[in-house]
């Protein structure tokens, strides 16, 4: 019950704390400094429609790699915590409707998170939806066959590799344009705006993350979800 | 309007979140945190970041509720088998 | 807008508060989920300029001020990176749950005491 008590005061405490926030808050109508700077940098040096592509992978790249590492430092964790030593052969049918439907659309799936991921520049989304797309399709098979087996071979072989040429690609700048150009895209020629090759390597930068999201979520989903 | 749907939703999800704390289930839990998600997806796009309701919508409602189930499902079969 | 930044505020304090008085290890991960959904809601709303347009610069936006007519993208693109974050953290968590589980055949917060003091 004191327990309780002090929750309580706790949570109301917090709620003053906020409540100073929320009344001193005062709405902007115009951009900030920086952000406009970002919007007129991403449509002048970037060619990239959208913009918060071009700060996730451009202006904020270096904070994405560090995202992505910490992606891959969790899927190592419970790849670590959940390893098991032999698989139960039980098997548990699911209904034919899932069976054949997953084999149906798991293609299409796969289709349209990389058409997801190949037009982050153009359109909403970008490497994480459709990497997340990817791994649902994936998903479906689990769910079809709780005892399918995937190649951990060719995923860890795609992780892996979409993660090397991430970094890669970073170094590449720094090699090519001198200091300070860690990331960037311009060692691609831009291309024009709106077209499907534009915006310099944020496209190949966006599939790799897709690619690299999408094998780890898979890893994650096997793990959690294989009996 | 947009505020009028933004309060609509969250009167929803505040309902949804209580429901998901005090529930005696933990499927009917599981479920509540993820309408919570999908809502908060619809609330991104009227906040016109169709990005982040692109990502809330297939990370915070899909795969974060399968997960929550493939762990329930674990647990209810005794943990692992090694 | 500011009810969407009120309603982050109230998710927020339902799911610490969930996180604090539950014993079950499953529902304080679901509170953790609510925190972060109410996180991400906060700083989405923060960005939200009145009757402006999202931040793709399509035939709808004015090439020349492009820079008048959108939101603010920073908030977008930090809560895209941490809502991938949120699963990872949220499925490393579960998998503890599961190794401890496996180890004392309970999900009771009170039966693991090892740290109490």
């Amino acid at each position: 019950m004191i327990n309780r008590i002090f929750i309580l005061l706790a949570l109301l405490g917090l709620i003053l704390m906020f409540l100073p926030f929320l009344k001193d808050f005062d709405f902007h109508d115009q951009l900030g400094d920086l952000s406009s700077q970002y919007v007129e940098g991403s449509i002048n040096d970037l060619n990239s429609q959208n913009v918060v592509t071009s700060v996730v992978v451009t202006y904020r790249g270096l904070d994405t790699l560090g995202e992505v590492t910490v992606l891959f430092l969790a899927t190592a964790g419970i790849g670590f915590l959940l390893r098991t030593k032999k698989r139960s052969k039980k098997s548990r049918k699911s209904s034919e409707l899932l069976q054949t439907a997953s084999q149906f659309l798991l293609v299409l799936i796969i289709l349209t998170g990389i058409y997801i991921f190949l037009h982050g520049h153009l359109t909403p989304g970008g490497g994480f939806q459709g990497g997340v797309l990817i791994a649902t399709a994936f998903l479906l098979l689990i769910l079809a066959d709780a005892n399918v087996e995937f190649n951990h071979k060719v995923l860890h072989l795609v992780e892996s590799f979409s993660g090397t040429f991430y970094v890669l690609i970073g170094f590449l700048g720094l090699l090519l344009l001198g200091m300070n150009s860690f990331l960037d895209p311009t060692i691609i020629p831009l291309g024009s705006f709106g077209k499907l090759l534009s915006a310099g390597a944020i496209p190949v930068i966006y599939s790799l993350v897709g690619l690299k999201v999408g094998s780890e979520l898979t890893t994650i989903l096997d793990k959690m979800g294989g009996e | 309007m947009i505020s009028i749907i933004i309060i609509i939703l969250g009167i929803i999800m505040i309902a949804a979140a209580f429901y998901a704390i005090h529930s005696k289930s933990l499927l009917s839990a599981i479920i509540s945190a993820g309408v919570i998600s999908l809502l908060a997806s619809v609330v991104y796009l009227l906040l016109a970041a169709p990005d982040v309701a692109m990502t809330e919508a297939a990370i915070g409602s899909g795969l974060t509720t399968i997960i929550f189930i493939f762990t329930l499902r674990k647990i209810k079969k005794g943990g692992l088998d090694d | 807008m500011i009810f969407s930044l009120i309603l982050g505020f109230i998710l927020l304090i339902i799911g610490l508060y969930g996180m604090l008085t539950q014993k079950n290890l499953i529902k304080i991960v679901i509170g953790f989920s609510i925190v972060d959904t109410g996180t991400h809601i906060i700083i989405v709303s923060i960005g939200y300029l009145r009757g402006k347009t999202a931040p793709i610069i399509d035939n709808a936006v004015d090439l020349a001020n492009a820079a008048k007519q959108v939101v603010d993208p920073i908030p977008s693109a930090l809560v895209l990176t941490a809502i991938v974050i949120g699963l990872a953290v949220t499925a490393l968590m579960l998998s503890f749950i599961i190794k401890l589980y496996h180890k004392n055949r309970s999900l009771s917060i009170s039966d693991y005491q090892e740290l109490k003091w």
